[in-house]
């Protein structure tokens, strides 16, 4: 102790004069800083409603409400905050896919009732919604990953000269890798039009259980093998990681687990079917509805007979798909199950000409018919009956008959679609020069984008607002298609515009073959006249309710015919709902 | 620096039995008294209580009792993700919260074979080293009020506030920063953030010279915290003293030392130690450190990498399954050795995260032998001096 102990402390004083440090409320307000996690906002517009903040939220702090009509690709909930719960973590704006959550620096909000603390941000009034400020996800910070894993695929070099599959499938790691981004948020689920439990599966990949994997895989596709690499996959359209950067390849992780599991394990694995109750189903068209259908009623114990016209079953999966996009032994695969489950397949029977569809009406308790569109639109032109004018669905028929097509060195293709894509690639692998004529434009093409990446990666040269004029013969070559240029006129907004010819122009090109493949109708005229006027409605589909029922008693439709949507997974499910809407039918359900 | 023990045994101190080394006495003989201190305190103990046996204004015995604070964040953990836990780990301990991110987010590293950017590691030490400053500033508010000098504690709570605007500035809050996460931080420094930080050091500099002057230096003080619950270097480790606490008792014990972590290996200070083991000695100890912090963060700004990542991408964290293993990690924290004890079993969510905190030996065993026999005035002082959080204490 000594006399500075006693001095010193008085040093104190010196401070009286200093200001103070504190604010004058409410004259002085200070606002957060730029990064502060405040009260939230939500751009209701970018928000898709997959509800991962309510996921990630260890509080439990966020609801997902209905607040927006629900769409494909947005449940159309939001989130709603609960201030009672909140920690401010910030981890619902790091994980938010579609990056429209994020938190003002506003941090002030002061009211007698608590239940207002409960909020939609976005939704409901308040002054930071506009907040430009505030907590956002860093740059270079991210909980999940935006891009894709590479899918091995055959050179262009490779793929242009042979059929094998251009697809290879992950490996193992690849496959967990990809399905480790999913954040099972289930969009893709209300978007299947099967209502695939995809988040299910690929969780399955995770666990590297695929016998988990394959039986819910089969709970509501029985042609995994063959949906795997064929299926429109509007799963990856609304897919949320979609937002960040590319989708999961849902499609993709599907044919992994199929692929990991051989035909001969699928009976220990999948469900028994049930014993007979004696009662019968037919089922004309063995495509992807048929199958499906036969697959489901089976398990519930019909005795299910498929009438098919073509050689093999498998409709359009088989005759409309070229073997590098769907090798035939992948359509066996699914085919080969649901006929070992007892499903009687009668080929090669024609209905009205080999089996009379009365008699088959008469003698089965209920029929399912998915006879698909096979009668080809023509290009209603001159000349389109000349010698060298072939149908896009005529071409990959007889390559899957093992016909080598007669389509010399140059072919135009005319359309946009995915036949119009498969047999240009097709023609290109049988050494043609492929050119593509589309009326529209190129984003207007319904053909998937990678299908026309692909086509013209391998050659294909595709020219659009191109309207065919008429064809005749050539000199050199067989045929001379003349066409002319269109332009594409607005009937205003919110329609399509609709390509119109600009009048003189004209080209040519000199080619051996024209393959029209601009889209295809019903053939329904093996059903009695009666019965045909009766089932089609309007727009020239079959009219079917939910459970896919016609207006005529006992008779069951889906499939391209009844369904504006017109793919396979479409198919399928209408089979699996028209199974349900028998089984109802016929008094057998059982919740 | 201190010569005596400030209380001799007394006369009416009642007899000590030769077995259990307790005082032995009558509640009912009307000498004796009981008193509950707390669970609110008069300094920023926190929230437990003392339960004081005392003769006159003289403790002979105490009891602490801890409980008012648990929220049971070891078992929370263990029904979550480990994303989800990551948001829980600050909570444990309020006024320090850094050094649970960091070592849950090194343990969770650990055990899941992830190596963070360089980047990274270095705006971890950063943070950590605001910390302690933050911690220190507010704990030497407690130490003088405890002794009736308020007006210290305002000037530093102050100073504390402005290394919290520094925190509200990197990281988005000021008490949880929920900063560093697993992988690495979560966002680089903003734009001028240095200079500011470096402003704030040098204000809070100047107010440390002023703190010294009057706190250290003052015969109120003095005469109160010399001799105050001392530490003989024997008892360290008997009571798992660490710390300011050890180093209090000239024990040169510091894990950024002995063990470096992060970037403490390529930074120049050495171990602050005194010899008195009284309350101050420990207030010199934790005086110097806080201008160590200041010195170190000053080092830090200096020669960090200004590019490059600071987060490393991580599987995707809603399911992430981190490979069965156990790992504990330490840091060095205000009060001394911070540690995470974590055990996964290869499922999405931890099997067991023990976190040892300081204060659970400081606060409960080593008060209940420091508080005998000391003036129940002291008591506040005593207990900031030994700088428990209970928060810690109740995981």
């Amino acid at each position: 102790m000594s006399l500075k102990d006693i001095i010193a402390p008085f040093s104190v004083w010196k401070r009286v004069f200093e200001k103070p440090y504190t604010n004058k409320k409410p004259i002085d307000t200070r606002p957060g800083a730029p990064r502060y996690r405040g009260f939230h906002v939500n751009d209701l517009d970018t928000c898709i409603g997959c509800g991962t903040c309510e996921e990630i939220c260890q509080n439990v702090a966020i609801d997902m409400v209905p607040v927006r009509e629900t769409r494909h690709g947005d449940s159309g909930l939001r989130p709603k905050m609960d201030y009672g719960r909140c920690c401010w973590c910030a981890l619902c704006v790091d994980i938010c896919p579609s990056g429209s959550l994020g938190m003002s620096n506003e941090y002030l909000w002061v009211d007698g009732d608590p239940e207002v603390f409960r909020f939609i941000p976005g939704h409901d009034e308040k002054s930071w919604n506009d907040s430009e400020l505030g907590y956002r996800r860093a740059e270079g910070y991210d909980l999940l990953e935006g891009s894709r894993v590479p899918m091995p695929m055959l050179s262009v070099e490779e793929s242009q000269k042979s059929f094998v599959e251009m697809v290879q499938g992950y490996s193992k790691e690849q496959a967990k890798a990809e399905a480790d981004r999913c954040i099972a948020c289930g969009i893709c689920v209300a978007t299947c039009p099967a209502h695939m439990q995809v988040p299910e599966y690929i969780k399955a990949i995770r666990d590297d259980d695929m016998v988990e994997g394959l039986r819910i895989v089969y709970q509501a596709n029985p042609l995994p093998a063959s949906c795997g690499r064929v299926c429109s996959h509007a799963c990856e359209y609304v897919c949320a990681m979609k937002h960040k950067g590319e989708a999961i390849s849902i499609r993709w992780l599907k044919r992994y687990i199929v692929d990991q599991i051989y035909l001969g394990e699928y009976s220990k694995i999948l469900h028994e079917c049930e014993p007979d109750n004696g009662k019968k189903v037919a089922i004309i068209g063995s495509g992807p509805g048929g199958l499906s259908a036969a697959y489901y009623l089976r398990l519930l114990g019909y005795a299910v007979t498929i009438y098919d016209a073509n050689e093999k079953a498998g409709g359009m999966l088989r005759y409309g798909i070229p073997e590098y996009r769907l090798p035939y032994d992948q359509v066996e695969k699914d085919i080969e199950f649901i006929a070992s489950l007892g499903v009687e397949f009668r080929q090669n029977a024609r209905i009205g000409v080999d089996v009379d569809f009365l008699d088959i009406y008469g003698h089965n308790d209920a029929v399912f018919f998915s006879t698909g569109l096979s009668d080809p639109f023509g290009l209603d032109i001159a000349g389109e009956d000349l010698p060298g004018v072939v149908s896009g669905l005529d071409l990959l028929a007889d390559v899957t008959h093992g016909k080598t097509p007669d389509i010399g060195s140059s072919v135009v293709v005319v359309g946009g679609g995915n036949v119009a894509m498969d047999a240009a690639r097709t023609s290109r692998r049988y050494g043609a020069e492929v050119t593509i004529l589309y009326r529209r434009r190129e984003a207007d093409m319904p053909a998937d984008s990678e299908e026309i990446h692909e086509a013209r990666g391998e050659g294909c040269e595709i020219v659009v607002q191109a309207i065919p004029l008429r064809i005749e013969k050539g000199t050199d070559t067989r045929l001379m298609l003349y066409w002319g240029k269109a332009e594409m006129v607005s009937d205003g907004p919110g329609k399509r515009p609709r390509p119109v010819l600009i009048e003189g122009s004209e080209e040519v090109i000199a080619c051996d073959t024209v393959i029209p493949a601009i889209g295809q109708a019903a053939d329904l005229t093996f059903l009695p006249q009666d019965i045909a006027s009766r089932l089609v409605g309007k727009r020239g589909y079959v009219e079917v309710d939910e459970f896919h029922r016609t207006p005529v008693a006992k008779i069951y439709a889906g499939g391209d015919i009844a369904n504006p949507k017109r793919d396979a997974i479409s198919a399928i499910a209408n089979g699996h709902s028209a199974a349900k809407g028998i089984d109802i039918y016929l008094g057998n359900f059982q919740d | 620096m201190v010569e005596t023990v400030k209380y001799d045994p007394r006369s009416k101190f009642p007899p000590v039995d030769a077995n259990s080394g307790k005082s032995v006495y009558n509640l009912l003989s009307g000498k004796y008294m009981k008193v509950w201190q707390g669970p609110q305190h008069p300094g920023i103990t926190g929230n437990m209580s003392l339960e004081l046996t005392v003769c006159g204004d003289e403790i002979i015995d105490c009891k602490t009792h801890v409980g008012y604070l648990h929220r049971g964040f070891e078992k929370l953990m263990e029904r979550r993700r480990y994303i989800q836990c990551f948001p829980l780990v600050c909570r444990i301990c309020v006024p320090e919260p850094d050094f649970n991110e960091y070592l849950f987010a090194e343990g969770t590293e650990e055990l899941a074979g992830i190596e963070i950017p360089e980047k990274a590691r270095w705006y971890r030490a950063l943070t950590l080293e605001m910390a302690r400053l933050a911690s220190f500033l507010m704990w030497i508010g407690g130490q003088a009020a405890a002794f009736g000098m308020g007006t210290i504690g305002q000037w530093t709570v102050t100073m504390r506030d402005y290394v919290l605007d520094l925190f509200e500035e990197l990281s988005g809050g000021r008490i949880y920063h929920m900063y560093i996460i697993p992988g690495g931080v979560r966002a680089d420094l903003p734009a001028g953030f240095a200079l500011r930080v470096e402003q704030t050091l040098a204000q809070i500099w100047k107010v440390l010279d002023d703190v010294e002057l009057a706190l250290m230096y003052n015969a109120v003080f003095k005469k109160r915290a010399m001799g105050l619950g001392v530490i003989t270097p024997s008892i360290v480790d008997e009571y798992g003293i660490t710390g300011p606490n050890a180093r209090g008792s000239g024990i040169q014990r510091d894990i950024r030392k002995d063990n470096p972590y992060l970037v403490y290996d390529q930074l120049e200070f050495s171990i602050v130690t005194e010899t008195g083991g009284d309350a101050y000695a420990r207030t010199w100890v934790r005086l110097r450190e806080t201008r160590q912090s200041i010195d170190l963060i000053r080092q830090m700004l200096e020669i960090m990498p200004t590019s490059g990542p600071f987060f490393q991408k991580l599987p995707n964290v809603l399911h992430w399954k981190i490979p069965g293993g156990q790992t504990y990690k330490k840091a060095e924290c205000t009060r001394g050795e911070y540690g995470f004890f974590m055990v996964s079993d290869g499922t999405e969510l931890p099997r067991r995260i023990y976190v040892r905190g300081p204060s659970y030996t400081h606060a409960v065993t080593l008060m209940e032998k420091l508080a005998v026999n000391v003036n129940i005035a002291d008591t506040a002082g005593l207990m900031v001096s030994l700088h428990t959080y209970p928060p810690e204490i109740e995981r």
